[in-house]
């Protein structure tokens, strides 16, 4: 039997299945390894975030500065770098450690003037983005032989396919997060607060260790991500990335979280990921449609998912009233 | 004090000095004095809102104090939340929500303390221990099925098990009880028995004094936050517990089954169910409730009486038998038609569903009031604030102020504002789920008081209660409920203890606890 929890889960990714499907019907060419590996190299940023932005959203709260942060740490390694002649590896420490001090910054406020996570990370993404511009209104190219000895670095697929670095990475942060997320005390914590914060307060929960801690992975993944999209397009731009949060919460919800937090997988998060690429791909193959179509099919799936998941949470409580009747 | 049967290893666990606290200017502990001794049982007690559960929050790292000292095997302490009370050693259950309807039994039991392997979360010996500690409380269940999928009393037991695992020095329960029946208590009393031998310091909260006179050795009763006295349970009379816990004496208005048919206005029934029930909730059932009437019920848990309720108030619809007011037939398809009918109803599971937190006293009262109007035409405010008024006398809610939100009242006083809430509605027909658990012995009795004057008004009741003594004391007519079925009813003088117990027990009994 498949445990109630998880039913959006497997709803998303029988979703996902028959979608393929259907396009690889009409397109067979779809199927190929180069047709994947593309999908997930154009998606390894926004993956790595949506990750970040899971956590975020089962603890019951939600992260907008996410797009704003991956402006700014492209823009910062590529000035770093490009003007200042760091080493690209200690350009990275450095951006991600001010990432990860911004979100548990954010993560503080939230939890010790309780300010909703709403209000403290659009401040969030107002001053991000506000610091990439002073870092640089351009478009500022980076080029140096490590990032172009990374950027050749992949495995080939029989086919043609291509495993590039930065995909491998987004799959590995996706499994590190999800057994983070199943398997550790802090996950555990994450999911418990996206319950019913103060239940798990009284049921000794450090609330606000866990709070921080979830905003600095989220800090620390938007960093990453930040770094991934300067690698996928060779330069920093403080414009760049607006509206990626959005994205990322699209493909979370997609992915079967529930947005009041406490209910999720991460492994949802991926298919998440997977379904907005195979929208895309779609789009590429046809030919005659705008890309804006994706916005379209996804702001439809959203709806989709949101009304099947209410659904499915009715279904599943009348499921448990009739047990507890029966049983009790 | 004096502790004539104490052993001389009886020792000081817990020792709290001059513990004072107050909320925003009012004062809910007044340097309160209280100790635990290894391997003794020791009820705290004293009335809605006398500060209770604030003195065990203090205890347990919840709320900080404003002053006085902790100390735990002599050594000073001072938790600064939940989960440094536990590493102290320290497991509680409080008196609200304990647990996290979002994850399973087993993630219930051991968050925060997970067994672990290679660094990991260790999955299958967590669900092995699972089972391994509810099987001592005769309870095997799925332990990987999420907990909103049991019922209150499955949860309570949960919450207790995983206290009682978590407390290696002292186990605070507050009103543990609140939601089990008889032989559930039985099994936790047990329980608690056996680690009291095993030398653990036991605080129980509760405002039922058989429980007390049953398991405790020591009671400390507190009163408007000011501490009463601490006395040895031997040979402390119950009359002088309870003028300990009320300042005064108890006017005894339990009649002690005198009500009879004869008591009830004359006249016909004015409401009718005949054939009623729904397949696989309650069989069909025929039930008539005269204007002033009070019909108990009672069962033991599992047994329907939720059900009967739900069926009644159109929570469930049923699938055969009518429903007839005033000789008029009417369609109980949706609690909101029942409400329109004139029914009220005031449920079980106050703790989760009951209270809306953030609003005030006299808007929680007001609500049922407001839904039967319709929300187009909202209650004027000064008319709340009378209504609120009218009730906080009534029931004695304290503290007596409307405005202030519910949250923050204690947790007695919230179920009163509860029942506030269906008594403003005026109904025609009132049907209580356990109306008078949580709250105190003073206040127990104001309400029956209540319900008698409102049922010479000519309202119907319907009272589900575990609590025999309860029913006799006010129903009319007991039915009784077994399996899903209503089994027998009794009336009159029929209406006993005794006479209820046997037709509980009668008949074969197939289901489990
Ligand atoms: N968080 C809070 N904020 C403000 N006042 C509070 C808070 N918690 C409790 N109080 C007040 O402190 C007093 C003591 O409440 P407490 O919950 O300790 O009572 P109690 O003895 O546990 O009562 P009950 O039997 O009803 O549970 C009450 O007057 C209550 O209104
Ligand atoms: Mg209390």
């Amino acid at each position: 039997m498949i445990h109630s929890r998880n039913l959006p889960f497997v709803t998303t990714l029988a979703i996902f299945v028959i979608a393929y499907a259907l396009c690889a019907l009409q397109f067979p060419a779809m199927l190929s390894t180069r047709v994947i590996g593309n999908l997930l190299v154009d998606n390894a940023f926004l993956g790595i975030a949506a990750v970040g932005m899971t956590f975020v959203i089962l603890s019951g709260g939600i992260d907008l500065s996410i797009g704003s942060v991956i402006a700014f740490t492209s823009v910062f390694v590529a000035v770093a770098v490009g003007s200042f002649g760091l080493h690209p590896l200690t350009a990275f420490a450095l951006v991600l450690v001010i990432s990860t001090a911004f979100g548990s910054a954010m993560g503080a406020m939230i939890r010790y003037l309780q300010i909703p996570p709403f209000v403290v990370t659009l401040a969030g993404m107002f001053l991000a983005r506000g610091a990439a511009y002073l870092i640089s209104t351009q478009s500022v190219p980076i080029s140096h032989p490590f990032i172009d000895s990374v950027q050749e670095f992949y495995f080939r697929f029989p086919g043609g396919g291509r495993l590039t670095a930065m995909s491998m990475l987004m799959i590995a942060v996706f499994v590190i997060g999800g057994i983070i997320a199943s398997r550790t005390k802090f996950g555990a914590n994450v999911y418990a607060l996206g319950g019913n914060p103060q239940s798990a307060e009284l049921m000794g929960v450090p609330v606000g260790r866990t709070t921080i801690g979830i905003y600095a992975t989220s800090g620390f993944l938007s960093g990453l991500a930040g770094i991934v999209y300067t690698f996928y397009t060779s330069s920093g731009y403080s414009l760049a990335t607006v509206g990626v949060e959005l994205d990322a919460i699209a493909a979370v919800v997609i992915g079967g979280t529930l947005l009041t937090g406490g209910t999720g997988l991460i492994a949802g998060t991926f298919v998440g990921i997977l379904i907005q690429g195979l929208i895309q791909t779609y789009i590429v193959f046809d030919g005659t449609l705008s890309s804006w179509w994706t916005k379209i099919v996804i702001g439809i799936l959203l709806f989709v998912f949101i009304v099947l998941q209410r659904g499915i949470i009715w279904y599943s409580n009348r499921r448990i009233d009739i047990a507890r009747l029966k049983g009790a | 004090m004096t502790d004539p049967q104490n052993t001389p290893e009886a020792v000081t666990v817990l020792e709290a000095r001059a513990i004072a606290k107050s909320f925003l200017g009012n004062i809910a502990l007044d340097n309160v004095d209280f100790s635990l001794k290894r391997g003794e049982i020791h009820a705290l007690l004293g009335e809605n809102g006398a500060g209770k559960s604030t003195l065990i929050k203090i205890l347990t790292g919840v709320y900080t104090r404003d002053s006085g000292t902790i100390r735990l095997d002599g050594a000073e302490v001072s938790p600064a939340n939940v989960g440094e009370a536990q590493v102290l050693g320290i497991g509680t259950v409080y008196q609200e929500v304990n647990l996290l309807e979002n994850l399973t039994v087993a993630e219930n039991l051991f968050l925060g303390r997970q067994p672990r392997r290679f660094g990991l979360t260790d999955r299958r010996e967590m669900r092995r221990r699972s089972r391994e500690l509810l099987a001592r409380y005769g309870l095997d269940i799925d332990v990987d099925a999420l907990l909103s999928t049991y019922s209150v009393a499955i949860r309570q037991i949960i919450a207790i098990a995983r206290a009682v695992d978590l407390s290696g020095k002292v186990l605070v329960l507050d009103e543990p009880t609140a939601s089990l029946d008889a032989q559930e208590v039985e099994v936790l009393f047990s329980m608690l028995r056996k680690l009291k031998a095993d030398g653990l310091g036991i605080i129980l909260i509760t405002h039922f004094l058989n429980q007390v006179y049953a398991v405790a050795d020591r009671v400390t009763v507190l009163r408007n936050g000011k501490l009463v006295g601490s006395r040895d349970l031997d040979g402390l009379p119950r009359m002088e517990l309870i003028s300990m816990m009320l300042g005064r004496e108890l006017q005894h208005v339990t009649r002690d089954h005198q009500a009879s048919e004869g008591d009830v206005p004359a006249g016909d029934a004015a409401i009718h169910f005949s054939d009623y029930g729904k397949r696989g909730s309650v069989s069909p059932f025929d039930l008539a409730i005269r204007p002033g009437e009070v019909v108990g019920v009672a069962g033991l848990l599992g047994s329907g009486r939720s059900e009967t309720a739900f069926l009644l108030f159109g929570i469930d619809r049923a699938d055969s038998g009518t429903a007839t007011v005033d000789g008029r037939e009417i369609a109980l398809t949706s609690p909101e038609a029942a409400i329109a009918n004139g029914f009220g109803f005031c449920p079980e599971e106050r703790k989760t569903d009951g209270i809306i937190g953030d609003f005030s006293v006299a808007e929680n009262i007001a609500l049922a009031l407001q839904a039967r109007q319709g929300w187009a035409k909202p209650i004027p405010s000064r008319k709340k604030q009378a209504l609120a008024e009218e009730f906080i006398r009534s029931l004695d809610i304290r503290p007596a102020d409307p405005d202030r939100p519910i949250k923050f009242l204690s947790g007695g006083n919230q179920q009163k504002a509860i029942l506030a809430r269906w008594l403003a509605t005026n109904p025609r027909l009132l049907i209580l789920d356990e109306p008078t658990r949580g709250i105190d012995i003073g206040a127990h009795a104001e309400i029956l008081k209540m319900i008698e004057k409102l049922c010479a008004e000519g309202m119907s009741l319907v009272v589900i209660s575990s609590e025999l003594e309860e029913l006799t004391a006010i129903a009319h007519r007991v039915i009784v409920l077994s399996d899903r079925k209503h089994i027998a009813e009794l009336s009159g003088a029929e209406v006993t203890a005794d006479n209820i117990m046997h037709a509980i027990a009668a008949p074969n009994r197939t289901e489990a606890a």
